[in-house]
């Protein structure tokens, strides 16, 4: 089976959140990124099928300006067969639909059996790349999946529905599925995995311009008001816990 | 009609609570716009709750049915509403921001050539009637609200998040229902879904706990969950987490609260290391006070907190361990 993974690089969760002088955005000029979570574990998913099925070959597709590259580089160090950097540093300019296409047009060419994303981004959480991509590509798609069984004509998933059920759902391949957290364990890279990716094919394509304007604007971003007047306690961890005892004790009334 | 259209949902002839979230959300943008709300309910049998809608302040009820929309699947979904959005040529379709939508929605919008702006969490209009609606998102895991605006023509796709308006304001009225029959064939329907089902008996109910003691990332690691269990310990609550520490396999999935967990409001919500992204937040949201404590003061389960500390947990919580044990001696 051939599977094409699309990840995207996101800034580390610990991001210092300082707002650009554009508005729009935090200042990236001192940002760490790395993998969006849940598309490690979609690229965990790959690499466990290539394993289960022992044949097949795992391609990681993510978009955005050079740095990509090291996000790309680890997924193969994990043990991905290729990596595809889209070239496009007008990401933020576009919108999912702007987003998707170059993503679409990327992956097409390689014509997968199965493509796999994370449902949604630690950045933007839009939640939809996926979802449009499939629709783009013509293909069938099932959402926030935690496990993913080839079965004889296509595949069998589990997929995540609320308050704790789930649901079983078949399909024919090609597909594409997006892959929720914690269906399975991630592996880190080993000191011969970083080795080897650095001999893996990594082709750079260049993203097609802008096909029109964006459906929707990010007009601007700023801290979140808060929606409860929150007490602040202060104080060497003692007196803290003390603090809170009385709370406990005079405000909650649980002691 | 234009106007504004809620996308209601159902599963086995009962309603999606969030459906009337939606719905609330839809009338009060509608009344704000100056223009009419209608809403659609899709599936197979579903007269009687066509009839309830009925009863709401909307324009029309969309009954949309098909023996194939009978159980849900995004392609026949997608397929009723791209023909039903074609005919009605809504201005704004709004939909809750459940798993379902998510599974959906996205196609859809990219049907229209448009992008869904999903889970809003706000509508505001910034002056009466005379431009459009600026809708508010969370990014970055709830650390910095954004505003997004609609800036194509065609319809504008929006999925509202729990809790962000309340069903209760829905208003009362008559509406004329209209049945929709949709254009579908099983060929087009790609995939089959199962029967939902549950990994096993649930054993522990959360959403009964007067107190929760509940554990984040901020943990660390596994070997770190020992100070939490006694602190739970101490003072006779239940110990939950956020998804992470059950992803991780750290506490098993039924402790987990959340979105894809339990919902809860206990008397006492403790959050431990837990940074508060919204699929967190609309489980314990509800709870009648709130604690945090967390290295980073950015953290947004900050802005849902009666009580903050900004500091390491792992001074701060087997100091408060001790003190609750000699505060109960």
């Amino acid at each position: 089976m051939k599977i094409v993974v699309a990840i995207k690089q996101v800034p580390e969760r610990d991001a210092p959140i300082h707002i650009a002088s554009n508005g729009k955005w935090i200042e990236d000029g001192d940002l760490n990124y790395t993998i969006n979570e849940p598309d490690a574990y979609a690229l965990e998913e790959a690499l466990q099928l290539k394993e289960k099925t022992g044949t097949g070959e795992v391609v990681v597709v993510s978009a955005g300006p050079e740095r990509v590259q090291s996000t790309l580089r680890e997924a193969l160090a994990k043990g991905a067969d290729r990596a595809i950097h889209v070239e496009a540093v007008d990401l933020s300019s576009r919108d999912t639909l702007g987003v998707a296409q170059v993503l679409a047009d990327a992956i097409k060419a390689e014509s997968p059996d199965l493509i796999l994303t994370g449902l949604q981004s630690d950045d933007l959480g839009l939640g939809q790349t996926g979802v449009v991509l499939a629709e783009l590509l013509g293909i069938p798609h099932a959402t926030i999946i935690m496990q993913v069984e080839p079965v004889d004509g296509g595949l069998k998933v589990k997929r995540e529905l609320e308050d704790g059920w789930f649901q079983h759902v078949e399909m024919p391949l090609p597909a594409l599925l997006t892959i929720q957290s914690g269906g399975n364990k991630l592996r880190y890279a080993t000191l011969m995995g970083i080795k080897k990716a650095k001999t893996k094919e990594m082709k750079t394509v260049t993203a097609s311009p802008a096909a029109g304007t964006p459906a929707i604007a990010l007009e601007r971003v700023y801290l979140p008001e808060k929606q409860k007047k929150t007490e602040m306690l202060t104080g060497s961890p003692a007196e803290v816990a003390t603090k809170i005892v009385e709370k406990l004790k005079f405000e909650v009334r649980v002691l | 009609m234009s106007g504004v259209l809620v996308v209601m949902e159902q599963r086995n002839g009962a309603w999606n609570r969030m459906s009337f979230e939606a719905l609330a959300a839809g009338q009060q943008l509608a009344a704000k716009l100056g223009t009419e709300c209608s809403a659609a309910v899709l599936g197979s049998g579903i007269d009687s709750l066509a009839s309830e809608l009925a009863s709401r302040k909307l324009t029309k009820v969309y009954a949309v049915q098909h023996d194939l929309l009978k159980t849900y699947t995004a392609d026949g979904y997608v397929a009723a509403l791209e023909q039903l959005l074609k005919q009605t040529s809504a201005d704004y379709v709004l939909l809750p921001h459940t798993y379902q939508v998510r599974d959906f929605a996205p196609a859809l919008a990219t049907r229209f050539k448009q992008v869904l702006i999903s889970d809003v969490i706000a509508i505001r209009h910034d002056s009466e009637g005379t431009t459009s609606p600026v809708f508010v998102r969370q990014l970055l895991q709830g650390k910095l609200n954004a505003d997004y605006r609609h800036t194509a023509t065609g319809p504008c796709f929006v999925s509202v998040q729990a809790g962000t308006f309340r069903a209760e304001a829905v208003e009362d009225g008559a509406a004329a229902i209209e049945a929709f029959a949709p254009q579908l064939s099983a060929e087009q329907i790609r995939s089959k879904p199962g029967e939902p089902f549950r990994e096993s008996a649930q054993t522990v109910d959360l959403s009964a706990a007067p107190v929760i003691v509940s554990v984040g990332r901020g943990i660390g690691e596994q070997d770190n969950l020992g100070i939490v269990e006694e602190l739970s310990k101490a003072l006779g609550a239940e110990l939950a987490a956020s998804r992470p520490i059950c992803d991780n396999g750290w506490l098993p999935m039924e402790r987990q609260v959340g979105s894809s967990g339990q919902t809860v409001s206990p008397k006492l919500y403790l959050a431990i290391g837990i940074s508060g992204a919204i699929q967190h937040l609309v489980g314990m949201k509800a709870s009648k006070a709130v604690i945090a404590i967390n290295k980073d003061e950015n953290a947004p389960i900050f802005e849902v907190a009666d009580y903050g500390v900004v500091g390491d947990l792992f001074e701060i919580v087997p100091e408060l361990t001790k003190a609750v044990q000699a505060a109960k001696a």
